[in-house]
């Protein structure tokens, strides 16, 4: 049924970190690798070697640049993924119950056998999250790596989903988001993350951690305003006499 | 949104069907058509025909036809699924109003409930088709209240326009049903004119700011895209018109849809003969040709909230 569960026991997802992202599209990358193998596989692309590639990406990675009077422009790496929204409404629009949520923990999957390709859960995502796959004429999306996070046959620490651990700057994090004491919720709750675009009311799970206050003034780091010269002596006295003449 | 024409071409073409379809059962349950054969015949297979060759049509923009059947189970939620349910459904009354009215003659008694039950689903189907739309709330254009009405009142003068083919054809004029194609023409042009204006006025709340989550200070803009093409989201999505483009298309619409069809239609009143069948033909082929550039418009100037990771700053 693509009706909403009422109430999930988890709530997986990631944090994401704006203030430590690189822009290096390692998460993209391994996201791609790792899922073209996976739950969903394949990530199909459309002529890769040729002038205009294109393909299904579960995760993107977009750079803005922030104008802000007379400070300094910032420049935001973004990373897109489906943000697993409590009130998500690509489920709810499906009309075969090829997406769904899962009341276990939250992860928003789709059926690929009972998906008919109507595109409507893509319409009905503000966030971008899922892609057609004209290939195989079905919807794909993030599984959060469902196949990596419950697998057994991996090391405790490698059951995380593939961008979280590729990340080389930390800025990915995975955890359950319902229980207030684990880290990633601890760690939203230190830093103010924020939803995208709330005022849609979907919910999301995944929260992003907004930039922290550059610092760009010298005081910021409790330095001098200005260096202070001091004496020397000895050879290195001598040698600044030298050079001062 | 992208235009996509198999969408453009059901929403049309079965709108002007279940229209049709609609005029059919209400003005035959009451009495106001002959229970002549070749008129039930006539008209029922026209609306029928619309209905049918629009959701097949509709079919071909899946990527697996083939499970299009799944598409019915999950009416509970999906608004688009209640539309699959409600179409077939509105098959059942039609059929039976059509055994009454081709095969006995008869569109009274119960043939008469089938007619108005049959109507009755048309219009509901119509107003899931709208809902579809109106439910996104990632399209402003699309989720505000002027979509359904919208919708379904343009169904009705679809059909009005066609039903005065039908009755000049059948040489059963009659000034109530003419009127009621002017009336229609008149409030589906009222209502689409004061639904563009609300388009042109208001946008949505999300901003590229919400949108990446940071703050209300400063002004964000695209720094670089994920990627080197186009992607998906950006060709179904971020379909863009040039507003030069679209205000022309618009006052053809506003010409072709509604001004022209009302003016033939107002004629056929006071005319008669070939002069009437001629202005009520002309009045349908430029309504029809109206409505399809109304939808064209309907879906090209939609704007979706993903535009925002792709260079737009509002929705």
């Amino acid at each position: 049924m693509t009706s909403l569960p009422s109430h999930t026991n988890k709530k997986l997802g990631l944090v994401i970190d704006l203030d430590t992202c690189v822009g290096c599209h390692a998460c993209a990358t391994n996201c791609k690798e790792w899922n073209t193998g996976g739950h969903s596989a394949p990530l199909t692309d459309y002529d890769p070697y040729g002038a205009k590639p294109d393909g299904v990406w579960f995760n993107r990675v977009h750079s803005f640049e922030v104008k802000r009077g007379d400070r300094p422009n910032l420049t935001i790496n973004f990373p897109r993924s489906c943000l697993h929204c409590d009130n998500a409404a690509c489920v709810t629009v499906c009309p075969t119950g090829a997406s769904y949520k899962r009341a276990e923990d939250g992860i928003v999957l789709v059926n690929t056998d009972k998906c008919i390709g109507c595109k409507l859960c893509s319409w009905a995502c503000p966030y971008g999250a899922r892609e057609f796959d004209e290939d195989e004429g079905v919807m794909k999306k993030c599984t959060l790596c469902i196949d990596r996070i419950y697998n057994e046959n991996l090391d405790p620490e490698d059951r995380q989903p593939a961008c979280v651990l590729t990340c080389p700057a930390g800025a990915r994090h995975f955890g359950d988001l319902n229980d207030p004491e684990s880290e990633v919720s601890q760690l939203t709750a230190a830093r103010h993350g924020r939803d995208l675009m709330p005022e849609l009311g979907y919910k999301p799970t995944n929260k992003y951690l907004p930039p922290r206050a550059r610092k760009v003034d010298s005081a910021d780091i409790g330095a001098p305003e200005e260096l202070e010269a001091i004496e020397a002596d000895g050879f290195l006295g001598w040698l600044d006499k030298v050079l001062s003449k | 949104m992208h235009p996509a024409f198999s969408v453009i071409f059901f929403t049309t073409c079965s709108g002007a069907g279940y229209g049709l379809l609609a005029m059919m059962g209400i003005l035959g349950a009451a009495g106001m058509l002959p229970a002549d054969r070749w008129m039930g015949l006539a008209g029922l297979f026209f609306a029928l025909g619309l209905v049918s060759v629009g959701l097949l049509s509709s079919t071909f923009h899946l990527g697996r036809p083939e499970r299009a059947w799944r598409a019915m189970t999950q009416w509970k939620s999906s608004w688009l699924a209640r539309e699959g349910v409600m179409a077939v459904l509105t098959y059942v009354p039609a059929g039976l109003f059509g055994i009454g009215w081709v095969f006995f003659e008869d569109t009274s008694g119960l043939w008469a409930v089938a007619g108005v039950v049959a109507a009755v689903l048309a219009w509901l189907t119509v107003i899931c088709t709208a809902m579809i739309y109106k439910s996104l709330r990632t399209i402003h254009q699309w989720h505000n209240d002027w979509t359904v009405p919208s919708y379904l009142l343009l169904s009705v003068m679809s059909g009005a326009v066609l039903m005065s083919v039908l009755i000049h054809l059948f040489g059963v004029a009659n000034p109530y049903i003419q009127g009621l194609t002017v009336l229609t023409l008149a409030l589906g042009w009222g209502l689409k004119t004061l639904y563009w204006g609300f388009n042109k006025r208001s946008k949505g709340l999300p901003t590229v700011n919400s949108a990446i989550g940071i703050d209300a200070a400063g002004d964000v803009s695209v720094l670089e895209l994920p990627h080197t093409s186009e992607n998906y989201l950006m060709k179904e999505m971020g379909y863009k018109v040039a507003q030069k483009h679209a205000d022309k298309l618009r006052v053809i619409s506003h010409l072709t849809g509604f001004a022209l069809p009302l003016a033939f239609s107002l004629l056929a009143m006071f005319v008669t003969g070939y002069a009437a069948l001629a202005a009520v033909i002309l009045a349908w082929g430029l309504c029809s040709l109206g409505i399809i550039v109304e939808r064209w418009l309907f879906f090209a100037e939609a704007k979706h909230t993903v535009s925002l990771y792709y260079g737009a700053t509002s929705v």
